[in-house]
């Protein structure tokens, strides 16, 4: 690997991850082809027509159950997750740069947030409403079971960019008389930037698509993954593959978006960043 | 508020100080363990660093919170539950071990725990010979920056989509008159539609796979790109072919990376219940679709007994796994 041309080892290996990347994809591909079936398709091939038909049967209200109720659901659950994942991710991660007492243990519950089965949460949250005699909700039990999983993702990412963070940054700043806050504002927040989208984007989409640890927690109002896994077992039109369809491009939406943030932080920085022996 | 280490270079244990020849030496010190932690706080370090002592508690507080409120005290009132009595309408705090002598005695039971711990065998079996080799053409064969980081992006994008929508896009695929049976009645390689394609643990193993291979991906990658290219120039001048190099310094020095990946995929696996349920189409059992029975049924004590035991199973497993590696130090 280190001489000029490739050796067949490359090839095999190229190879190996296109077929990768095509099992990956090809199903998603699939649905979004099928989700174009003409009115008298079926769920699969040979296509029956094109046609627009299944996404237009989508917001007709009796065709699918409670879409577009699930789908707000989904989208405001989604954002608070975001907000309080990235808000405590944060905050915690500058804690842990210093010494206190249990850290040791908050980490280990991280992990162990991590490694215990989602349908386990779930069960334990909704028992616990139910002991306690709250009634579970989208917003509050199925909140926090969400919590308990985009929140050991937060930490770990806030974790890793501290464990590389260099602190003379600070130490500047605090030289030339800046106060904590500011430190915080101008130095720390710029720099973690780029991680911090991460973890938002980790925040916003691992709740959109929980299905596990919402199960026994929404309440009476589904979220948009219960929705869908409802249809499977009773809907048996292309109407589903539609749904499917919509869905995963929004998530990529989500997705590019952060992305492109990121590298725009990224190319930012590396413009405005390093002025050093340019006369600025 | 955050400048603690700053003030005290000294000691040597600073967060960067410890960090940064994590990079390869981190890597190669196997055996660590987790109890070995470099920064284990010693009680009562906080008040000697300056800045208010309090700060970090009010930083941890929210997590804290959280943690305590939707992990801690679930598992606990589950343990709880456990032990309760139940008919057919309601539960009855009790304090009764029945719960668990009918789950540990019965057959079915053994069945279904067997079954779960094949399904993750065999997903973790492909998830690592497919992950690592993924993983191993981006980092060693792909040689720009640019390219590396866009064919991680094409393996880690399907990771921030919808499960339930990726197991459902199988279906046309692998269906009786799906685009592989068609495809393969053309060829003339079968004379009739192959029936075990959907619907059979071939296609639960599948779908856990294809949603899998992610978490492994990931750590492995991780630490693939900690490794320095000096070690394998090293190697290759002391006459190393590509397989020995493979062998004698790139899997040892991805250990961690393996095992962090081996953990979440084994963990996913054994709570799993919806691939099972969707791909199996209630041809095959797991443990997670068990509680979930048992949950739709009302008898959430027999469930809690049963998650009780999954939880050691699971518990035990990561345990061994992490004998292997400090996550902490290999963030």
């Amino acid at each position: 690997m280190q001489d000029g041309r490739r050796s067949l080892g490359y090839y095999l290996l190229a190879g190996f991850f296109g077929l990768y990347v095509l099992f990956l994809y090809g199903p998603t591909l699939t649905i979004a082809v099928l989700s174009f079936q003409g009115p008298d398709g079926g769920l699969t091939f040979p296509m029956n027509g094109m046609s627009l038909h299944w996404f237009r049967n989508l917001f007709a209200r009796q065709a699918v159950g409670d879409f577009g109720g699930s789908l707000r659901r989904s989208l405001a659950l989604g954002a608070i997750v975001m907000g309080l994942t990235v808000t405590f991710s944060v905050a915690a991660g500058l804690a842990f740069r210093r010494r206190f007492r249990g850290a040791t243990l908050l980490f280990t519950l991280a992990v162990a947030s991590l490694i215990v089965p989602s349908i386990l949460v779930s069960l334990g949250i909704g028992l616990l409403f139910n002991l306690l005699g709250f009634e579970p909700a989208w917003y509050s039990s199925a909140l926090g079971a969400h919590l308990t999983w985009t929140l050991p993702f937060g930490l770990l990412i806030m974790l890793a960019v501290f464990n590389r963070f260099n602190p003379f940054y600070e130490e500047a700043a605090r030289d030339l008389g800046a106060t904590s806050w500011q430190c915080f504002r101008h130095v720390v927040l710029p720099i973690i930037a780029p991680s911090v989208i991460g973890i938002a984007l980790f925040g916003f989409t691992l709740s959109y698509d929980e299905f596990a640890r919402t199960l026994m927690t929404a309440g009476s109002f589904n979220t948009l993954p219960l929705e869908i896994y409802g249809m499977t077992t009773n809907i048996t039109t292309p109407v589903l593959y539609a749904l499917g369809t919509l869905t995963t491009v929004f998530s990529f939406l989500v997705i590019g978006t952060s992305l492109g943030a990121v590298l725009l932080l990224r190319r930012r920085r590396a413009r405005l960043g390093n002025d050093a022996g340019k006369g600025v | 508020m955050t400048d603690a280490p700053l003030h005290r270079p000294s000691t040597g244990r600073t967060i960067t100080g410890q960090a940064n020849p994590g990079a390869v030496v981190g890597a190669g010190q196997p055996g660590t363990g987790i109890a070995r932690d470099p920064r284990r706080l010693p009680p009562g370090a906080g008040g000697r660093l300056g800045g208010n002592p309090v700060g970090p508690y009010l930083q941890v507080a929210p997590m804290a919170l959280t943690f305590a409120l939707f992990l801690v005290l679930p598992i606990l009132a589950i343990v709880v539950v456990s032990f309760w009595d139940y008919d057919s309408v309601r539960v009855i705090p009790d304090f009764l071990g029945t719960n668990y002598s009918e789950l540990l005695f019965s057959s079915v039971t053994w069945r279904i725990y067997l079954n779960t711990v094949k399904f993750a065998v065999l997903t973790w079996a492909l998830t690592l010979g497919i992950g690592f080799t993924v993983a191993y053409f981006v980092a060693f064969q792909v040689r720009s920056a640019t390219s590396q980081m866009v064919l991680f992006l094409v393996c880690t994008v399907p990771f921030w989509t919808s499960n339930v929508i990726r197991m459902i896009s199988w279906i046309p695929f692998l269906g009786r008159n799906g685009l592989l049976n068609s495809v393969l009645l053309k060829l003339g390689v079968v004379h009739q539609p192959l029936e075990f394609l959907l619907f059979s643990d071939f296609a639960v193993v599948l779908a856990l796979v294809h949603i899998n291979t992610v978490f492994m991906v990931v750590p492995i990658f991780n630490s693939m790109a900690r490794i320095d290219r000096a070690l394998i120039e090293a190697a290759r001048d002391a006459g190393a072919n590509s397989f020995q190099i493979l062998l004698n310094v790139v899997i040892p020095l991805c250990r961690s990376g393996i095992a962090i990946g081996s953990i979440f995929v084994v963990t996913l696996v054994m709570g799993d219940f919806i691939t099972v349920r969707l791909m199996s189409g209630g041809q095959s059992a797991s443990v997670g679709l068990m509680m979930a029975n048992q949950i739709s049924l009302l008898q959430y004590p027999a469930a809690a007994a049963n998650a009780v035991v999954l939880l050691v199973i699971v518990l035990i497993m990561v345990t061994a796994m992490l004998r292997i590696v400090d996550i902490r130090k290999d963030l």
